[in-house]
């Protein structure tokens, strides 16, 4: 196998959550999980993960940085179901529940490299003022049901949501047989020796 | 202009007295308020006074010089700056004559700053001496004023009741009038008081109490200040009963105060009466500030310089700024003087409705307006503020705006319109930045020459006239077109010639040529005639116009023009000329004559043929009237046809042409447009020669007429895009009326050009003309160099006249005496310029780049000639061109034809041949990234296809392999195999060819079901994504209260709500089940092999005790038994799901105590732990009581001391099966199972107590069994997919239905109802049929006959009857509808469909038994509750010997209602066949329920009064056909299943050799039958005996089982689970029977008797 023609390829991920910037809010940390197709399997690394709590940083910009690391390959046998990566962010609000902040997700990028992300966040609004009121009252703010329905666009059309801010996050590629398998990732303006391994 | 000057003088030597007087930059800025104040005053004194604005200002200047005289004295004396201030202020005050008393202070106390000590307390010395003082003038005023009403308007209208208007009533009447309706609080007025007094004091200094005194009467005049101050808070009313109150309206008020005084004030202040009003202030508020500076100055010498007190700042404000009070404003102020309201709408008339003004708002506005001079100009006759009324209408007029979000103010709500380029965006030239930068357009206006102009004179218009005529002889001459076609007529008379002189023989050709030729000659002719005539006319006009100007000339005696036109006479040979001519006119005749000669020719031919058809009409004619003298008959056909002869007229013979008189018409046209022969060759020149005569030798007309056009000048300007872009310099006009301005523009634009146009202003005098001139657009080839100078001609339609000589234009004029054959002439000209793109210095033009293709070709579609642009793209059809070009014969040696006929040639050759079809989606291939042949071979697709559609093979199949040599075949096998399997029927799997059709079908109606419910599988709401609390109701509020004032009770154990996990996160190994074993009653016990063969046990009856078994002898031995073998059982329990076991210790006895949980891994299939997938797990949980049964196999008795050596086996008791989907649904199962035991066990008996057992009273004693108490649960909580239902049946209302409307929505609102009452209870009224479609539940339920067969089994006993019946409808086999219809809701069948498919849940078995037992003529009703383990349930009820007996239609099993082990845990619905009853009782459970359905307080029915039965016509058919079981083939069947177990069972025991006891074999399956007609019952006594008897030698463990069949997986799995092949004593054998019994239609009822024999010693 090894010098035949491989069976699967590989995708490398590492990078990090860099930072967010979430305009009146303080005190978040984010949760990070991937959603991937059938035919997709980690072999290393952490498929999810929860950063420390960062406040907003003092000077003008007020940002929020993590600078959370993520690390993980995947094998796959097809690109369909190409991995994302799902991103929450949560937070205490005034009374010290905690409280999701914002969900966003994005695929990781297809070509070898570096490359940086910044995700829109939203959360799911409360389907009524009286909802939104005693939600904010109790702490329990309407959340999806799984993070992961952000990585996916059925059902999505009952849902209404807020736009909240952005994380943005940090990714290498390393892509193995891919284009062995006749997979070709990289625009044509790259040159294809960066392929990796 | 002069006041303000005033005013600045005064500022500056204010300032400067100012600075002289006190330095620091404070006062300086005082001055500069006050300067404000003064400007501001100044610009109103203008705005008033605007007329007497001379008058005043020398009178203002006296004044001032006046006033600044006294300031200056004033403040030599006192140096408080406020109060000199304040007389800055007054002079100007009264300079305006605006009469502010207020301003007309009295000096005021010098504020002290109060930092000594000493002083302070001098000052409260004082204050209180004061305070003495004042409260004894109080009283006294009090006393005096007691009665005396207080000053006050109250607005008119008010008290028009009260008041009579009489002139005498003054204002202060008026006041007292208005007295009461506005009462005030006395309160206030005394803090007024205190305020009041306190400020007072506050700013005196120390004044003894007679000084305070003298003080308080003094200081009326700067108290007003201080009140109005105040008056933004106090009512100025509010203290009618003192002094104070006077001074305070005064203050406000001055006008009131001029005029208004009461007795009482008068009194008081003595020496105010004596003051002379406004206009004597001056004098007074000297006097007053000289009293004041005297104890002024005292202070200055203590205090500091530079500090203004708060109070003084204060008064200073109070100067500047206004505030308007909110207080009415009396009506007398603001009607005209002696003048009374009047109230219009009083007397009638319509006023209208005033806006909405809040009274304090409009006080203060009445309160402002009046503080202007002319403010009472603003009230009307009633005293209020004149105002329209309002305009606002009160009704919508506008249609309401219906917003589709309800959240968004339909007012500002926005709609989305698509982006609109805007038209301009066009204009600009795309890419112009970035390209050259900008394009440009070189416009050169070179100049005017007038054609006509209005100042012509009359010379020059006829100059003008030559000039044009000259011009267009030029032209002419220089195409000499005459010349030209004379040239041809030559050439091709030349030809003709040559023809006919050449070619004698008539070959077509020839022939065809000539008159070709001909024809041409005559074209030419008249052509060349034509022309020869204009020339001629042209020459001839000129003439006569030149004649006219010399005329002119000599007329006027003065020439105005240069024109000069001298005619060059050519002297020709007269003879030659003459002769040329003759020739000519002859030639001309002779083809005359020749075109005649034709033409007469082909007249006779004519003449000649129809001269004949005439003849042979009038022969016919003469013969018919023979015909008609000779018969009578035919007249009236004759006459018809005489008639029509009639109308054929005798042709005319042609005249031949004269020859004479040919000759004569051409020489006639000769004549007319030529020169005559030997005449000199006129030729003409114009010459600009002729001297113009000086001005002064011109009559005075002319000479004006001149000057005027030296007096007028022109200039023109560019407009580029309706914009002025640049202009001209401006000419005069000169005396030949030609302008030149030799000007070139250079317009750089961004812009499209759209239009250039330039406009021509011509100036004359005073008065002004326009003419405009539109100047094409250059086309993009038209570059600066290469442009010419186009001349445009232009009009101006502007009628002028003059009274000189200029002709004027647009006015009629003449030049002969009599004023005959006028003409009107207007102004016009040509503009001689030109536009072109301009070239850069390295040669490029700057031309935009899209001009070329937009606007070049549609401006060229314009413009251009249609042949130039012929081969631009798109504008032409080449073939039609091409058709055109043969029809027309072009002429192709044309050189103007020449790039049309190459074009021509071009399409026509090489034409490339055009598409004639037409296709869709040609990129479809494109995208195809493979091809379909490849695509369907290749494993891999069709295996993510497989994934794609969710086929169960591979729903959840993970890790596609890329290479499709990875995929093996194996996986499609399957697949295939089962896709086989739909079209044929494998009869070896199924044993049973109906079994195997039933199973196709409802595949089938499964698969149907699934793709109706696909969609709404995938429709999700919003409790689907989103998490959301919901907001809590009234009642929960309520409850979560009254738990807060609940006890607490920290010791009492409250249950936890577990979290629900959603199926989708889940993996393997995350959920496990949990089954609690708590314990057990009445397991059977062990019977000693020894003893008696227990006649007097009855376990075995204990399932199925029939009501007619009767009077068993209670055995004396029994109780003694009890004792002896109390520990002779020692269970436990054995749990098995899927394939693993899980047991709990052994305990002992008959009721043993386990509470032992048991936790068993729950693996999904697939690994999918979809909601669907989790409910479609079809595999149950098996909980088996097992005896734990120890044998001493010690084999010798002499090591008995020393060891011990025993054998454990296990002997299965009973089971208790609970579908894994029971658990899932219900989340837990908690109760007591009866435990299903064997109708016989070998080896155990029974013990019980036994009191009565007589038929229908036995019921309750007859359902003890042996029980198992349990709980099961799924760990974590799964969410059972309700949801999904829900939706379902959301979806299934929008389904077809053959319900009413009427009923479907009174079903709707009836479950509704319920729920809200009781929304724990089931309420069914409307449920799916096997088509999806809703029916409603009473048509299920309708008397069918149970199968003859059964009823004659018992023909006497009714009884056995109905448990037979129960038992029939039992073995039908069950298979729950949340598996076949995985997510998707209840499906109920009707009977038949129930019997053709043999498989169904409980309601179809309840239904069928229901059915049967309405048959037999029982009471009976379907039950809809909830029971144990099953769920939501259906039970059947019926009413027997006055009880009611609740029938467990899946196992045949019926309880008393009093039952304490009956399953059913409660009743919510009753349904028969015409109505639903819903149990509206406070309990639900059976033994507490009425089941009376009569009473609606207990029972709410469906069908009520209201709404009557309406005779719903059921479901099921008439009558249930029955089919006879084929008995062969059951027993086909029994051997094959004894053959598959028997096999089955070696297979379990692959370490063992598995022994078979033929004997056994045989006595067990003699002995099935008889279990099966007595159903398990009595026949287990005599059974086990005879087995002891006949098998003595074995120890016999072993039971039969019974069940309905179905398939055989069921019961290979229910004889696993017993563990009989778990023996491992060695020499171990087993029997094995199988019985199937055959009820009609294909039921089955199995036996399967398995038993371990060990050879006992």
């Amino acid at each position: 196998m090894l010098s035949g023609k491989p069976s699967v390829f590989l995708l490398m991920v590492n990078g990090q959550i860099e930072s967010a910037d979430f305009p009146e809010f303080d005190e978040l940390y984010c949760k990070y999980s991937y959603v991937y197709g059938h035919d997709w399997a980690p072999t290393t690394g952490l498929e999810e993960g929860i950063s420390q709590i960062t406040s907003k940083n003092r000077d003008s910009n007020q940002c929020f940085v993590w600078n959370f690391p993520m690390e993980i390959t995947f094998k796959s046998t097809n690109p369909f179901g190409w991995p994302q990566i799902v991103i929450s962010v949560y937070g205490a609000d005034l009374f010290g529940n905690d409280v999701v902040r914002g969900y966003g997700g994005v695929h990781v990028p297809t070509t070898p490299g570096r490359h940086k992300r910044t995700i829109p966040m939203f959360v799911p609004e409360s389907s009524s003022k009286l909802q939104k009121f005693t939600s904010w009252l109790t702490g329990r703010r309407p959340e999806f049901t799984d993070p992961k329905v952000v990585a996916q666009g059925e059902g999505r059309e009952v849902t209404r949501v807020l736009s909240q801010g952005y994380v943005t996050i940090s990714f290498n590629i390393v892509t193995k047989d891919l284009k062995k398998l006749g997979y070709d990732s990289i625009p044509a303006n790259q040159t294809s020796d960066n392929t990796g391994f | 202009m002069a006041s303000t000057e005033n005013l600045r003088e005064k500022i500056k030597s204010k300032r400067k007295a100012l600075q002289a007087s006190l330095g620091g930059s404070r006062q300086v800025d005082d001055n500069r308020a006050s300067v404000a104040v003064e400007i501001e005053n100044g610009a109103r004194n203008e705005n008033a006074r605007k007329v007497e604005e001379i008058q005043n200002e020398d009178e203002q200047v006296e004044n001032l010089k006046r006033t600044m005289k006294a300031q200056r004295q004033r403040r030599k004396k006192m140096l408080i700056d406020d109060i000199d201030d304040v007389h800055s202020e007054e002079s100007i005050q009264e300079v305006n004559i605006i009469t502010h008393q207020q301003r007309t202070l009295p000096p005021l106390p010098v504020p002290t700053p109060r930092t000594s000590f000493a002083e302070y307390s001098m000052r409260e010395k004082m204050r209180e001496k004061l305070k003495a003082a004042r409260s004894k003038a109080q009283s006294a005023i009090q006393q005096e004023e007691a009665s005396a009403p207080p000053q006050h308007l109250t607005p008119f209208k008010d008290q028009t009741s009260v008041i009579q208007f009489d002139t005498e009533v003054d204002e202060e009447d008026m006041k007292t009038a208005g007295v009461d309706e506005l009462p005030h609080p006395s309160s206030k007025v005394r803090f007024h008081e205190i305020a009041n007094k306190i400020k007072q004091k506050s700013k005196d200094g120390f004044p003894s109490a007679e000084e305070a005194y003298n003080f308080f009467t003094f200081n009326f005049d700067p108290e007003p200040e201080e009140a109005e101050e105040k008056s933004k808070k106090q009512k100025r009313v509010g203290a009618p009963k003192k002094i104070d109150h006077e001074e305070e309206s005064e203050g406000d008020w001055d006008e009131e105060e001029s005029t208004i005084r009461t007795e009482a004030e008068e009194e008081e202040e003595g020496e105010e009466e004596d003051q002379p009003l406004v206009k004597d202030n001056m004098d007074n508020e000297d006097d007053y500030l000289f009293i004041i500076d005297q104890t002024a100055r005292d202070f200055l010498v203590i205090r500091a310089p530079d500090y203004e007190s708060y109070y003084s700042r204060q008064q200073k404000d109070k100067k500047v700024l206004f505030t308007p009070s909110i207080l009415t404003v009396a009506t007398s102020e603001k009607i005209p003087e002696d003048m009374q309201p009047r109230f219009l709408e009083d007397e009638g008339i319509y006023v209208g409705e005033r806006p909405k003004v809040s009274k304090s708002n409009q006080n203060i506005l009445e309160h402002r307006l009046l503080k202007n001079k002319e403010g009472k100009k603003w009230f009307g006759s009633d005293g209020r503020i004149i105002a329209l009324p309002n305009p606002i209408k009160q009704t919508y007029t506008r249609p309401p705006i219906f917003s589709l979000h309800e959240k968004v103010d339909p007012a500002i709500e926005t709609f989305y319109k698509k982006a609109e380029k805007s038209i301009d965006d066009n204009r600009y030239i795309a890419g112009s930045m970035e390209l050259q930068g900008r394009f440009q357009l070189d416009i050169d206006i070179s100049g005017i020459v007038f054609t006509h102009h209005p100042m012509f004179s009359r010379e020059h218009v006829l100059a003008a006239k030559l000039v044009q005529l000259y011009d267009q002889y030029l032209c002419r001459q220089q195409h000499n077109l005459a010349g030209l076609y004379s040239d041809k007529l030559c050439a091709l008379r030349n030809a003709v010639k040559s023809i006919t002189d050449y070619h004698h023989v008539h070959i077509s050709v020839t022939q065809r040529r000539l008159v070709e030729y001909k024809s041409e000659i005559r074209t030419t002719r008249r052509m060349c005639h034509m022309e020869q005539e204009k020339d001629w006319t042209l020459l001839k006009n000129l003439v006569k116009v030149w004649k006219d100007v010399k005329s002119l000339r000599e007329f006027q005696k003065f020439t105005n023009t240069p024109v000069k036109l001298c005619l060059r006479r050519q002297q020709i040979n007269r003879k030659a000329d003459e002769i040329n001519y003759e020739r000519e006119i002859q030639t001309e005749v002779a083809e005359l004559l020749e075109d005649y000669q034709e033409e007469y020719e082909n007249k006779l031919a004519e003449y000649k043929k129809k001269y004949e058809e005439w003849k042979a009409w009038r022969k016919a004619k003469k013969a018919k009237k023979k015909k008609k003298k000779s018969s009578d008959e035919q007249e009236t056909d004759d006459t018809e046809e005489s008639s029509m002869f009639e109308e054929f007229p005798k042709p005319d013979p042609p005249e031949q042409v004269d020859v004479s008189l040919v000759e004569q018409q051409v020489r006639t046209t000769a004549a007319r447009i030529r020169r005559k022969p030997g005449e000199p060759v006129l030729t003409p020149e114009l010459s600009m020669t002729a001297t113009v005569t000086p001005t002064n030798q011109c009559p005075r007309g002319e000479q004006l007429r001149r000057q005027d056009v030296q007096r007028s000048t022109l200039y023109a300007k560019i407009i580029f895009n309706n914009k002025e872009v640049s202009r001209t310099s401006s000419q005069t006009l000169s005396a030949d009326f030609r302008i030149h301005f030799g000007q070139i523009f250079n317009v750089q634009i961004i812009n499209w050009p759209e239009s250039i146009k330039i406009q021509i202003f011509e100036t004359m005098g005073m008065s002004s003309t326009k003419t405009e001139v539109f100047i094409p657009i250059p086309e993009t080839t038209v570059l600066t160099g290469s442009a010419l100078i186009d001349e445009i001609e232009f009009s101006n339609a502007h009628r002028i006249t003059f009274d000189h000589e200029g002709v004027g234009s647009g006015v009629p004029f003449s030049f002969e005496a009599d004023g005959s054959n006028q003409m009107i002439l207007l102004t016009s000209g040509k503009l001689a310029c030109s536009v072109s793109w301009a070239v850069r210095e390295d040669g490029v033009p700057l031309i935009p780049p899209v001009l070329h293709e937009n606007v070049g070709v549609q401006r060229s579609l314009k413009h251009v000639d249609a042949i130039l642009s012929i081969g631009t793209s798109g504008l032409t059809d080449m073939k039609k061109l091409a058709r055109w070009a043969a029809e027309s014969r072009l002429d192709p040696n044309d050189p103007s034809n020449a790039c049309l006929m190459q074009l021509i040639m071009s399409a026509t050759s090489g034409e490339a041949l055009d598409h004639d079809y037409f296709r869709l989606e040609q990129l479809q291939e494109e995208f195809n990234f493979v091809s379909d042949e490849v695509f369907n071979k290749s494993k891999r697709f069709r295996l993510l296809q497989l994934r794609n559609e969710e086929v169960a093979e591979f729903h959840n199949f993970k890790q596609v392999p890329i290479l499709d040599r990875e995929i093996s075949e194996k996986i499609f096998q399957e697949y295939e195999k089962k896709c086989h399997e739909k079209d044929t029927v494998d009869i070896t799997s199924h044993l049973d060819p109906h079994r195997a059709l039933v199973a196709r079908f409802l595949q089938k109606v499964r698969d149907s079901v699934k793709n109706r419910f696909l969609l709404a599988k995938h429709h999700y709401i919003l409790s689907d994504m989103v998490v959301e609390e919901a907001v809590p109701s009234i009642s929960m509020l309520g409850i979560s209260l009254f738990k807060l004032a609940e006890p607490r009770r920290p010791l009492r154990p409250r249950r936890k709500e577990r979290k629900k996990v959603t199926a989708q996160n889940l993996s393997d190994g995350d959920i496990k089940l949990l089954v609690n074993i708590i314990r057990a009653y009445d397991v059977p016990i062990r019977k000693s092999i020894g003893g008696k063969p227990a006649l007097t046990s009855r376990s075995a009856r204990s399932i199925n005790e029939t009501f007619s078994t009767s009077q068993i002898p209670q055995s004396p031995t029994q109780s003694h038994e009890w004792f002896t073998n109390q520990t002779s059982v020692r269970p436990f329990v054995e749990v098995s799901f899927q394939r693993t076991v899980r047991q709990t210790s052994t305990a002992e006895g008959q009721n043993p105590n386990w509470n032992e949980e048991l936790e068993i891994p729950f693996r999904a299939p697939n690994g999918d732990y979809s909601t669907a997938s989790l409910q479609s797990v079809s595999d149950d949980v098996f909980i088996n009581v097992f005896d734990e049964v120890v044998y001493d196999v010690l084999e010798d008795d002499r090591e008995r001391g020393s060891d011990v050596h025993t054998r454990v086996e296990r002997h299965w008791l009973g089971a208790v099966q609970v579908p894994f989907s029971t658990i899932y649904s219900q989340s837990r199962i908690d109760g007591t199972f009866r435990i299903n035991t064997p109708p016989v066990l070998l080896g155990y008996s029974k013990e019980r107590n036994l009191s009565s057992e007589r038929g229908w009273e036995a019921v309750r004693s007859l359902s003890e069994g042996s029980y198992l108490s349990l709980f099961i649960t799924v760990e974590p909580h799964l969410v059972p997919g309700e949801a999904v239902n829900e939706k379902m049946i959301e979806m299934l209302r929008k389904l077809e239905t053959q319900e009413d409307e009427k009923l479907l929505q009174k079903a709707e609102k009836f479950q509704k109802e319920v729920k809200q009452k009781f929304p724990n209870r089931r309420c069914v009224t409307l449920v799916t049929d096997l088509t999806g479609k809703l029916v409603f539940i009473t048509r299920f339920i309708k008397a069918l006959s149970p199968p003859q067969e059964l009823l004659d089994a018992f023909p006497q006993d009714y009884e056995a009857t109905t448990e037979l019946v129960a038992r029939y409808v039992s073995l039908m086999p069950f298979l729950p509808d949340s598996i076949s219809f995985a997510g998707i809701c209840d499906l109920w069948c009707t009977s038949d469909q129930f019997l053709n498919l043999l498989a169904g849940d409980e309601e179809e078995h309840a239904v069928l038994l229901c059915n049967y037992f309405l048959a037999m003529g029982k009471k009976a009703w379907l039950v809809i509750g909830t029971a144990i383990p099953e769920g939501p349930t259906a039970y059947v009820l019926t009413y027997e010997q006055n009880q009611y007996v609740i029938w467990n239609s899946t196992t045949g099993q019926y309880y008393g209602q009093f039952d304490a082990f009956c399953p059913l845990q409660s009743v919510s619905c009753l349904v028969s066949a015409d109505n639903v009853w819903f149990n509206v009782q406070k309990y639900e459970t059976v033994m507490r329920v009425h089941f009376d359905t009569s009473k609606p307080n207990l029972w709410k029915p469906f069908f009520s009064r209201n709404f009557p039965f309406p005779g719903l016509s059921s479901v099921q058919p008439e009558e249930l056909v029955y089919r006879r079981t084929d008995k062969a083939a059951a027993v086909e069947l029994q051997d094959k299943i004894e053959k598959i177990l028997k096999e089955k069972i070696m297979e379990w025991r692959p370490r063992h050799p598995t022994r078979w006891n033929r004997y056994c074999t045989a006595t067990l399956r003699q002995f099935l039958p008889k279990l099966e007609f007595s159903r398990g019952g009595e026949v287990g006594d005599d059974h086990s005996a005879e087995l002891q008897n006949q098998l003595g030698d074995y120890r016999i463990s072993g039971f039969p089982i019974n069940m309905s069949f179905s398939e055989l997986s069921p019961i290979i799995e229910a004889v696993h689970s017993t563990g009989v092949h778990n023996t491992m004593i060695p020499q171990v054998e087993f029997a094995l029977a199988v019985y199937v019994h055959p009820y009609p239609n294909n039921v089955l009822s199995v036996w399967i008797y398995v038993a371990s024999l060990v050879r006992s010693r």
